[in-house]
């Protein structure tokens, strides 16, 4: 049993999960924002950034972990509502292409402006739990105490955005107003402040993310932390399907463990390959995405 | 009561009603009938506040309407059942309902009995009540769109074609539905229909639209045994 735990295949796979939750949050936060208002966030994971070091930058070094992660949800759930309001609110009913470029403007504003602040240069954040991996019976287990945190934290996360949404009256009406904005009026539901609501929920989920990925990666909190994991997060959620948040999550996990078996036993350097591949065929094959039902939309 | 008065609504250079005034007198039926492309829709639209008029006024008991939100006119007690139903069918049923009991019920105790009230009401909606309502069947579709309404507690209902696509038995019954809820608590109806023998039927008041102007304003009755009417507007030759 013991050598079950420590072999190749299943270090690989608990490896792979913990990395894994983190593209299922990113996915999550796209497929939110993606469902009530149809635009891609390029800058999801510069806006994770941001928040991050509100909470961890801002507050140092009287740094106790959780006011500082408390600090950064509540950055980012503010951060959302303005970026939502300001610079999104322009760019409802514009051609497609206009959301794309405001949001990748949005990114490099918003790591410039970090950089400006906070310089480039990497600061490691204090972690609540030891990130050493467990032994059993002499061998290491590719499971840390912080890993493990990260993967129950994602789930909560997770669960806490299933119940809002499927729960609760205002999920309801989140939920209305991105099917048929139209009918949701006419309901009494006020569209354009569930808009915001989505956005300020999805950035809170993203600042939840940028904390986790900067305190377990070697890059530690940089302007650019969330790039890398942004990328594998939208892969994750254009796979899964940009209207699916179960399809986002399993995505996520999947890439994540996927990822992890062709770096040991291929090569690290085929990752990027590989999940460029799998983008490629995956909209070749299924454009909706693998967990898109494609129920005729009637109305 | 409620009323419009020289009402005048436009789509960039394409007028879609013009100076258009009527009463619809409470716990009655006012149809509103004309061909296709009449404004029939578009003069629910502005009436619910989704569409802006570039002049005239719609009052509700003597207060304005025009210029609030659509979703605070539905708090003011008007309830619009738009054309092709807007069920949402990835809701199932029950969701649809609850996002209607939103405005008008507070707790959760005080929904459910809202809902069950409709339930009573409209019984196929309350054995489905877990179905998508993208699986319901027109009738039963157009049923939850107006109960989806009703549980709001409007005062005044807007139906906005609600026989398009039904068999002619089922709009017979739903029609029957209607008056029943309009004499049974004293709801005032706005009836919009291109199908004008049905609509008439039931209807104590009828408006007559033709490319944007009020052509006929007067008793159902009256509409419906004028001959001139019947042919030139309603498309009812016998």
């Amino acid at each position: 049993m013991d050598a079950f735990w420590t072999s190749r295949v299943m270090s690989d796979i608990l490896g792979g999960l913990t990395n894994g939750v983190i593209y299922a949050l990113v996915a999550l936060s796209l497929v939110l924002i993606w469902r009530s208002t149809r635009i891609l966030n390029f800058a999801q994971g510069a806006m994770a950034m941001l928040a991050a070091y509100v909470g961890f930058a801002v507050l140092a070094p009287s740094t106790n972990y959780w006011v500082s992660m408390a600090v950064a949800i509540v950055a980012g759930v503010v951060l959302g509502g303005l970026t939502e309001r300001t610079v999104v609110r322009t760019l409802y009913g514009k051609p497609e292409i206009n959301p794309v470029v405001a949001m990748v403007g949005f990114l490099l504003v918003l790591e410039s402006v970090a950089a400006a602040i906070w310089s480039t240069t990497s600061r490691s954040l204090p972690t609540p739990f030891s990130i050493i991996d467990w032994q059993l019976a002499g061998r290491p287990v590719a499971m840390s105490p912080f890993a493990l945190y990260e993967v129950i934290t994602a789930i909560v996360v997770m669960v806490v955005v299933a119940v809002v949404f499927q729960f609760t009256s205002l999920g309801l009406q989140l939920r209305a107003a991105a099917l048929n904005p139209e009918v949701s009026r006419l309901l009494g539901v006020r569209v354009t402040r569930m808009l915001t609501l989505g956005w300020m929920l999805a950035s809170g989920v993203g600042a939840v993310t940028a904390v986790l990925v900067a305190s377990n990666y070697f890059t530690g909190l940089t302007p650019t932390t969330m790039d890398g994991v942004f990328a594998f997060g939208f892969i994750a959620a254009a796979v899964g399907g940009l209207d699916s948040p179960v399809g986002a999550l399993v995505a996520g996990v999947l890439l994540g463990v996927a990822f992890q078996f062709v770096g040991d036993y291929v090569n690290s350097n085929a990752i990027i390959l590989v999940a460029l591949g799998l983008l490629i065929v995956s909209l070749m094959v299924r454009p909706s995405g693998l967990f898109t039902r494609r129920t005729e939309r009637r109305v | 009561m409620i009323g419009v008065s020289g009402l005048s609504v436009a789509y960039g250079a394409v007028q879609a009603l013009r100076d258009v005034s009527f009463e619809a007198e409470t716990g009655k039926i006012t149809a509103v009938l004309g061909a296709n492309g009449a404004g029939k829709t578009t003069l629910l639209r502005t009436i619910s506040g989704l569409v802006k008029p570039r002049a005239g006024v719609v009052t509700l008991e003597g207060q304005t309407l025009t210029g609030t939100h659509a979703e605070d006119i539905v708090r003011r007690g008007v309830g619009h059942v738009p054309e092709g139903r807007g069920v949402i069918g990835e809701f199932s049923v029950e969701e649809n309902l609850r996002l209607g009991s939103l405005t008008a019920h507070r707790g959760r105790s005080g929904r459910r009995e809202a809902l069950e009230r409709q339930y009573t009401l409209f019984p196929v909606l309350g054995e489905r009540r877990r179905q998508p309502a993208a699986t319901l069947s027109g009738g039963e579709r157009q049923m939850l769109a107006m109960a989806r309404a009703l549980i709001a507690q409007p005062r005044v209902l807007l139906l906005d074609e609600p026989s398009l696509g039904l068999a002619p038995l089922v709009t017979a019954d739903l029609m029957h539905t209607i008056s029943e809820l309009c004499a049974a608590s004293g709801l005032t109806v706005i009836l919009v229909e291109q199908n004008a023998k049905s609509a008439l039927r039931i209807a104590d008041h009828a408006v007559v639209l033709y490319v944007g102007r009020v052509v006929a304003n007067d008793r159902a009755d009256v509409v419906a045994g004028d001959e001139r009417l019947r042919q030139y507007y309603l498309g009812l030759v016998e």
